[in-house]
């Protein structure tokens, strides 16, 4: 098992040639992209961690012309911030990842949904569109792509929910299967892929597979954004290789006090300092000890903090940002809530912590999306390592 | 409300009648007044040929398709834990105390209503907030005072 220091990278925001970069993969066969991206097992940036290639080889076997390519620009999770530095900064790399994907899957129209809290982007975004259809013609690829912008809603970044919202409808997420690449926006075959995903496929092409894969670790491979807040006297983004261990991270990044990380935002989970050292940030496999994929939101807290006040404030952005829809989620939420805040002001003993760790395992398996799935990560891992802190 | 009216058969003319236009006809006539009324749901209806039910069901999905009335700027200011870490509290308290009003109100000139939202995605920079699509960050009381001033010289 590599256990890899924290290691800087910069790749992403590094200047390339966009243009060159598309020229020659645009020349290349379709399949051999879709290789290229298999074998430098690039993995989805947006938190889940799906195999990119694999991804824009489902989507490219789908029958029909009508194939849309989405571009996820919600970013909500607490503690994000990268994918607007990457439209701010190289918005032109953002695109031509969109371009592959396109041509990789036939897919003649796409969309980049925009998070309404990010609309001063638009008229960047609006410029920039103009010089990459301007590419599409010189390349002769029948691609256009249009600002799509969200009503403010986290569960829209839940891709199916994001799809729904963008036929006119409440952003409530679907049953999976099907999938988005077999049928998504409008019934048709469509890629979902997150900011960072879209330039990281542009790197695999600049720099190959190979020179990808020799970052990061066995299953992790490459590198990733972290965007670092909290106690920290480094906030701010970070690109790093991934499989790097809790405890370097905080070595590097820590105030010299640091108590626990929130990894992976209000979704994630969070490990306390006696466990930094077996806690990995990573994919599952390859990684020994425990992994957590992330959509690299890293939240640092020192011991001034209450951990309580994290939670309370991690349960109200869950309870407002549930789509309501199903059951376990929109009650769930709720009694979470109502739940701590009784135990800590001595209406419910502390017992009842266990009470609420059932409804939350519950939550885990009867909710319907990965919004009512995720909130026992954090409940759970803050309630059973600061139990202390929720009571006193 | 002549106006309005057009208005809305203008951003239904400019968007299409599908319903997958729905979301950007609600944002183009919400812009108009900073919300939408009962009214112009049911005219987006019934210009779309939608049910009403339907329109109202996706306007109130989102939280910034407002269905109240708000003041000419909207104040939303980050309340997730990166920014509250970082005193998002000292933000809102003293932007009531400038504006006079509580949050969720609207000040009696109508310049400005106070909000609260989740992240925004500053948290390095907290605390942070917006005016209307403006991001601000890195905010102190003497900072957002400043700006308040500057809105109210400047507009
Ligand atoms: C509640 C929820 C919120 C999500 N928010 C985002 C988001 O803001 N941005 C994003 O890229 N993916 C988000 N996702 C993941 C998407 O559903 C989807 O997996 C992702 O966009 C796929 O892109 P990738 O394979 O490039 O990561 C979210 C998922 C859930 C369950
Ligand atoms: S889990 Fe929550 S967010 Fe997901 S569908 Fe159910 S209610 Fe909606
Ligand atoms: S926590 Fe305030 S912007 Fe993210």
């Amino acid at each position: 098992m590599a256990k890899k220091k924290v290691k800087r990278v910069d790749l992403i925001f590094k200047g390339c040639d966009c243009n060159k970069v598309l020229t020659d993969a645009l020349k290349m066969p379709k399949e051999e992209i879709i290789q290229m991206l298999l074998d430098s097992e690039l993995k989805g940036r947006g938190g889940a961690g799906f195999p990119t290639g694999l991804k824009w080889k489902m989507a490219a076997a789908e029958k029909g012309n009508r194939k849309y390519i989405i571009c996820n620009a919600d970013e909500g999770e607490p503690g994000t911030f990268k994918d607007r530095e990457i439209l701010d900064q190289i918005p032109l790399k953002v695109l031509g990842g969109m371009a592959l994907a396109a041509y990789v899957t036939g897919a003649r129209e796409g969309f980049i949904y925009l998070r309404h809290e990010y609309r001063f982007l638009i008229p960047k975004l609006e410029k920039t569109l103009e010089t990459f259809h301007q590419w599409m013609e010189d390349f002769e690829l029948d691609f256009t792509v249009k600002l799509f912008i969200g009503g403010g809603a986290y569960i829209c970044g839940e891709e199916t929910a994001l799809i729904e919202s963008m036929e006119g409808k409440r952003g409530e997420p679907r049953n999976k299967p099907p999938y988005p690449t077999h049928d998504g926006y409008l019934g048709k075959p469509t890629v979902v892929n997150n900011v960072e995903t879209l330039v990281y496929s542009m790197m695999v092409m600049h720099i190959g597979s190979g020179e990808f894969k020799t970052m990061g670790v066995k299953g992790s491979s490459g590198s990733k954004l972290f965007s670092i807040s909290g106690d920290t006297p480094k906030a701010g983004i970070h690109e790093l290789e991934l499989g790097m261990s809790l405890d370097d991270f905080v070595k590097e990044f820590g105030d010299g006090n640091t108590k626990s990380v929130q990894v992976g935002g209000a979704s994630g989970f969070c490990v306390p300092r006696n466990r930094f050292k077996e806690v990995h940030v990573g994919y599952e496999d390859g990684l020994k000890g425990y992994s957590i994929p992330t959509g690299g939101s890293m939240m640092l807290f020192n011991s001034s903090r209450s951990m309580y006040n994290v939670l309370h404030n991690y349960l109200v952005f869950f309870e407002e940002e549930s789509c309501g829809q199903c059951t376990p989620c929109r009650v769930g939420c709720q009694q979470l809530l109502k739940g701590v805040e009784a135990v800590k002001y001595g209406e419910k003993s502390h017992k009842y912590l266990d009470d609420l760790l059932h409804l939350a395992a519950t939550m885990k398996l009867t909710a319907k999306c990965g919004l009512g799935q995720s909130v026992a990560n954090s409940f759970s891992s803050i309630v059973e390592n600061f139990r202390e802190e929720m009571i006193y | 409300m002549q106006k309005r009216e057009s208005a809305i058969k203008a951003a239904v003319q400019k968007h299409g009648k599908e319903r997958k236009n729905l979301l950007p006809i609600l944002q183009e006539v919400k812009q108009i007044k900073n919300y939408l009324s009962r009214s112009d749901v049911a005219e987006i209806g019934v210009e779309m040929g939608l049910a009403l039910a339907h329109v109202y069901g996706v306007a109130s999905f989102y939280h910034f398709i407002d269905l109240e009335e708000r003041g000419q700027n909207i104040i939303w200011v980050c309340k997730t834990i990166s920014c509250s870490m970082k005193g998002s509290n000292d933000i809102v308290m003293t932007l009531k105390e400038r504006l006079k009003i509580k949050l969720g109100e609207t000040t009696s000139d109508g310049k400005f209503s106070l909000l609260e939202t989740n992240c925004i995605g500053w948290c390095h920079k907290g605390p942070a907030m917006l005016i209307n699509d403006e991001p601000y960050t890195d905010l102190t009381p003497e900072k957002v005072i400043q700006i308040i001033d500057d809105y109210y010289t400047n507009n």
